[in-house]
């Protein structure tokens, strides 16, 4: 293949690590946001996405696109359940505190990697694509599915901004997260709003995971990579600011497709932490953060 | 009317509040003043739910507020205009009204109400709050506590920092709702605005209410404001 055919096939292939990247981390972002909580098993959640979403689909007879589709809806309900669980009984008996809440989510990591593994195994399993469709481009041919996966994030995107900005509930969010103390004296009931914060977000790493597996597997060590790559993409971006977590992660998401296809996914990796590196020495605020 | 009685609390082990009782009337201005630090927004916060009250009994219309999580004390008509303002900064106007209003879920009536005592926010709708002047930002503060209808609307120290004609302003405002039957809770050190706008005042000192006096009591050069607030 010519260098402007691999070119555009690494692009593409970056918008799809992008996208999926882009759903991940607004979760992760958004949950920083609003609670001031660094969520450490934010990756277990994107895990157990994927785990569910291949048990689901086994459930599910008939058509493939039917146990995928089941799966995007049950996956990242129970799995916001789970969050929406672990925000009631763990985090806020510890009042929130930074520090205690990152301690309480690697344990919280730990159980679920654990409990994934006692109940899907140590395997990794593939979830059926909803559908096989195969783009024939003049130089290589491209899968449908890939690129249902790039517009399906924009427009999860596109409702979880329309929902932040335009609903109540988003509006109540965006209120707790300036200020919880007020939010409470105008009737706000900041334990449920950062139950549904918690949730939210935890469901997005979900819904990231479900459309990833067709073309990945599913695997109970697999919250990894999302999770470094979300802490990468949420530090580029600014912390809590939704915009710089997604424009950061088009940035960290297509550079990973080109350089993991041109060269190796391990020097994507590197190359990603050392601008994380950068950012934290040059401008810590992030891209799109205001400056603390 | 608001009733409290008895009440102690603070912070962690410190207690600010010492057995301290006092009462606000619907239809009356009732000022709060003392020294700095002897615990006038610790006094609002405690009937706000956000300061762990000990001892004693905060009740709005004979109805509990100190049994209530912080979220529920607005639902019973308690508006809040904290100290400082603490505005949803990033938040527009328009937002921050809007959650005034989600508070005793009230509508477009009262919102129109409210403007019409400050037009100057109508026409900042769309501005986020925390790039308003000092003046403007106050307005906001008391505008958003009024959207929810309050029977009893605290204010702490809303003049600090203004100018004599925004002053102006907003005693015209308080005694607009005075006239409408809100029960007033004013934390207030400048003896000229208290005594423009005061029924009673009550002097707090050591962490309760030493002396409450009626307006008529008060001059000037009364020795209460020398005694209690050294001015
Ligand atoms: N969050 C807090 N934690 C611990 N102590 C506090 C807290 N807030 C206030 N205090 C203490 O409680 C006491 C009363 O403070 P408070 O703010 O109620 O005073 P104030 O009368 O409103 O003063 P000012 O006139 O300066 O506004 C002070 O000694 C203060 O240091
Ligand atoms: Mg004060």
């Amino acid at each position: 293949m010519a260098f402007g055919p691999y070119l555009l096939l690494a692009l593409m292939e970056g918008l799809v690590k992008a996208a999926v990247l882009a759903l991940t981390a607004v979760g992760l972002s958004l949950v920083f946001g609003v609670m001031r909580v660094v969520n450490v098993a934010h990756g277990a959640f994107f895990m157990l996405g994927a785990v569910l979403a291949y048990t689901v689909a086994q459930y599910i007879p008939g058509p493939a696109a039917l146990g995928w589709l089941a799966a995007l809806v049950i996956a990242p309900m129970i799995v916001a359940a789970i969050a929406a669980a672990a925000d009631t009984l763990v985090l806020k008996r510890l009042n929130y505190d930074p520090e205690a809440t990152i301690v309480a989510t690697i344990g919280l990591l730990y159980i679920l990697e654990q409990a994934a593994l006692s109940f899907f195994g140590p395997d990794a399993r593939p979830v059926e694509a909803p559908f096989t469709l195969r783009l024939q481009l003049p130089w290589f041919g491209f899968s449908g599915y890939k690129l249902f996966v790039i517009l399906a994030a924009i427009a999860i995107l596109l409702a979880v901004w329309w929902f932040m900005t335009r609903t109540r509930a988003g509006l109540v969010m965006r209120a707790t997260q300036v200020d919880r103390q007020t939010a409470r004296a105008f009737g706000i009931d900041v334990d449920r709003v950062y139950a549904g914060v918690f949730a939210l977000g935890a469901a997005l790493a979900a819904i990231a995971a479900v459309l990833l597996v067709p073309i990945s597997q599913s695997h109970y060590l697999m919250g990894g990579d999302p999770l470094l790559l979300s802490f990468i993409v949420v530090i580029i971006g600014g912390l809590g600011s939704l915009r710089g977590t997604v424009v950061a992660a088009l940035i960290i998401g297509i550079s990973d497709g080109v350089i993991s296809m041109f060269y190796s996914p391990t020097l994507a990796k590197i190359i990603a932490t050392a601008a994380v590196a950068m950012v934290l020495v040059f401008r810590p605020q992030g891209l799109f953060g205001a400056r603390a | 009317m608001l009733k409290v009685e008895g009440v102690s609390g603070g912070y962690g082990g410190a207690l600010v509040l010492r057995d301290l009782s006092f009462q606000a009337l619907p239809g009356e201005v009732t000022c709060i003043m003392g020294r700095n630090g002897v615990g006038k927004t610790t006094l609002l916060r405690a009937i706000m739910g956000q300061v762990r009250v000990t001892k004693g009994a905060i009740a709005l219309d004979r109805r509990d507020l100190s049994s209530l999580p912080a979220h529920q004390v607005p639902l019973q008509g308690v508006g809040y205009v904290p100290q400082g303002r603490r505005l949803f900064g990033p938040l527009t106007v328009a937002e921050n009204l809007e959650i005034g209003l989600m508070t005793r879920a009230k509508g477009q009536a009262t919102l129109d109400r409210v403007l019409q005592l400050f037009p100057r926010l109508q026409e900042r709708m769309d501005q986020t709050a925390s790039t308003l002047s000092g003046g403007e930002q106050q307005m906001l503060a008391i505008a958003r506590a009024l959207c929810l209808e309050p029977k009893v609307l605290l204010l702490d120290e809303p003049t600090e920092g203004l100018q004599p004609s925004m002053i102006a302003a907003i005693r015209e405002v308080v005694v607009g709702l005075k006239a409408s039957g809100v029960a007033i809770v004013l934390v207030e050190q400048r003896v000229e605005a208290v005594l423009g706008m005061a029924d009673r005042v009550a002097f707090m000192d050591h962490g309760h209410v030493a002396e409450t006096v009626p307006r008529d009591g008060l001059t000037a050069v009364s020795s209460q404001f020398k005694h209690y607030v050294g001015v």
